[in-house]
């Protein structure tokens, strides 16, 4: 049974079904993995044995009484660290949050419970979501399995390297601007950034409240569908959280495509994006036409003025978000205070890294008077025009394909001076959660170093089934 | 426009954060560039175009005004960094 830890979610719970391994077994094959192999790759940032067995003995009972239980019950899973766990740390891979324990589940944590789903433990990031290859986390560096001298993609870097190195079968993240789908386009695996308000919010740190959403990470896109099955749906907990009739996800994977139609805007294959890259997508739209689906390119033309656009929204709520961790009701407080202010000022400036600073000063300056109308009211109205674009896009398309990223995993250490080069790298997903659309990424080949491409596919909200059927299609064949 | 050092100072200061003179030189530079780069979005013609707050068109939620559950006090002083066992602990305001 050494390769347990190479199956998918599907297939370990085939193994439960035909009693040819325990929930128990399943668990221990993954914390040994894990012991022996995270010293490498560093994505764990809380590994959660004790809980993890004590969970596994307790679903082998249920299965043990014939008790009928759900498709990803006894999976084992990595949850994303800015993602609330009762009785289990939630540090957001900061020194803010380092002894956080959360008074209470994530909503997205209680559906996993429900689902009697193992958690194997909590993985690392960049620092409250704010990067692309989760070097900003306060703790260490997680590496690509991949190839080790470079970045997982980000920020849900643990959470993707942790599904590559089979340390994990399955995982949760988090997405603002593309933070499921680059580090799922870089490390090989399949990652969901669902519509806005599919997935409740509830229980996941505020990063930028408009744009952040819940997703499944995966090495399949049945596991994905599934995995999704668990922890959609409407919760009174998160406001925003959208009032839509439940789907069955995998009633999706139909592998058709024929009479479909797919744009393919010529803004995301202009300068910039990696010869490789460009090649495996063309490769894949070649694929797709063979397969009866009808290819046709367009024009997005808001496209280039969708980063912009993400920076001044996104920083300007990180900025307010941030605004209550000021060291007295929870979080780090300083040692080195006499005055009330010096706790704020102390413990904000000695508890959050260098990114986060930039964020909230990026954040407050477009935000302060005689700023407010030129940036955060401007952005507020071309983000109606970006929304616009793909709306029209969507009467004549059934998805839209693209990158995932302009480039395959970069070195580790060699964007983290420059925020801006950091920043274009996210150019081709963040329209993406400010539209508030669904996306998936999934591996569309490598380039000549081995490293995995990543290709987007994008549609209207709540139409995650065509995204499941486009990507199960692609997958299959 | 030109982010001066000054900027970078009183943003700061209305973002509660401490400065040391390195990250001031390397935030205004920083800055400087994100800022320019930002700028792009001025070219479009936005007279009347309405803004969007959320991508969604939730609009007013509201709930039942009922007691419910809470978490309880002892929970929540778990995670303060000092507390008198019934309220958080602070040094009194000046």
């Amino acid at each position: 049974m050494n390769n347990i830890i190479e199956l998918t979610a599907s297939e370990i719970r085939e193994l439960y079904d035909k009693k040819e391994a325990t929930v128990p077994e399943v668990t221990k094959a993954f914390l040994a993995h894990i012991k022996e192999k995270d010293s490498e790759i560093n994505a764990y940032i809380t590994v959660c044995e004790e809980e993890a067995l004590k969970q596994a003995e307790e679903v082998q009972k249920l299965m043990d009484n014939g008790e009928k239980l759900g498709p990803m019950a006894g999976i084992p899973i990595a949850v994303k660290d800015n993602i609330c766990t009762k009785d289990i740390k939630t540090t957001c891979a900061s020194k803010m949050l380092e002894n956080f324990v959360s008074p209470y589940d994530a909503t997205v944590v209680k559906k996993l419970k429900d689902e009697h789903m193992i958690i194997l433990g909590k993985v690392n990031m960049d620092e409250f979501a704010m990067g692309g290859s989760t070097e900003n986390s306060a703790f260490f560096k997680t590496k690509n399995p991949r190839n080790l001298s470079k970045v997982p993609g980000g920020s849900s870097g643990g959470s993707a390297a942790s599904i590559a190195a089979d340390m994990a079968p399955i995982a949760l993240g988090s997405d603002t601007g593309g933070s499921i789908r680059q580090p799922a386009s870089y490390c090989g695996i399949v990652g969901m950034k669902p519509t806005y308000g599919l997935v409740s919010r509830y229980g996941l740190v505020a990063f930028a409240s408009s744009l952040d959403q819940v997703g499944p990470m995966s090495k399949t896109v049945a596991d994905n569908a599934n995995l999704l099955n668990v922890i959609a749906g409407n919760d009174e907990m998160d406001t925003t959280s959208a009032k839509v009739e439940k789907k069955d996800y995998t009633q999706a994977l139909v592998n058709d495509v024929k009479g479909l139609r797919i744009g393919v805007p010529k803004e995301y294959f202009g300068e910039g994006l990696a010869i490789e890259v460009k090649e495996a997508l063309e490769k894949a739209i070649e694929k797709y036409r063979s397969l009866g689906a009808v290819v046709e390119e367009f024009s997005l033309p808001t496209t280039k003025y969708a980063l912009p656009t993400y920076y001044i929204i996104a920083c300007a709520e990180a900025s307010s978000n941030l605004g209550r961790f000021d060291g007295i009701r929870y979080g780090y407080r300083t040692e080195n205070y006499s005055s009330l202010k010096d706790i704020y000022r102390n413990s904000r400036s000695e508890g959050f890294g260098k990114e986060v600073k930039r964020r909230i000063i990026l954040g407050t300056y477009v935000l302060s008077a005689g700023y407010y109308d030129a940036y955060y009211k401007k952005a507020q109205k071309v983000r109606t025009l970006i929304k616009q674009g793909f709306e029209e896009a969507f009467e004549k398309y059934d998805v839209i394909l693209t990158p995932t990223a302009p480039t395959t995993a970069f070195d580790l250490g060699s964007k983290i001076e420059d925020p801006l080069e950091m920043y274009l790298m996210d150019l081709y997903t963040v329209p993406i959660n400010i539209a508030g659309v669904p996306a998936i990424s999934i591996p569309c080949g490598t380039d000549k170093e081995g490293m995995p491409i990543g290709m987007q596919l994008i549609a209207k909200h709540f139409n995650e089934e065509m995204l499941y059927r486009f990507a199960y299609t692609f997958e299959q064949n | 426009m030109e982010i001066r050092r000054e900027d970078i100072e009183h943003i700061a200061d209305l973002s509660m954060l401490n400065l040391s003179e390195e990250e001031i030189e390397t935030y205004t530079k920083n800055m400087q560039e994100i800022v320019e780069f930002a700028n792009q979005i001025n070219e479009l013609d936005t007279e009347n175009t309405l803004v969007s707050a959320f991508a969604s068109d939730a609009y007013n939620v509201f709930r039942k005004d009922e007691v419910r559950e809470s978490l309880s006090r002892d929970l929540l002083l778990k995670n303060a960094p000092s507390s008198n066992g019934e309220a958080y602990a602070l040094p009194s305001m000046e």
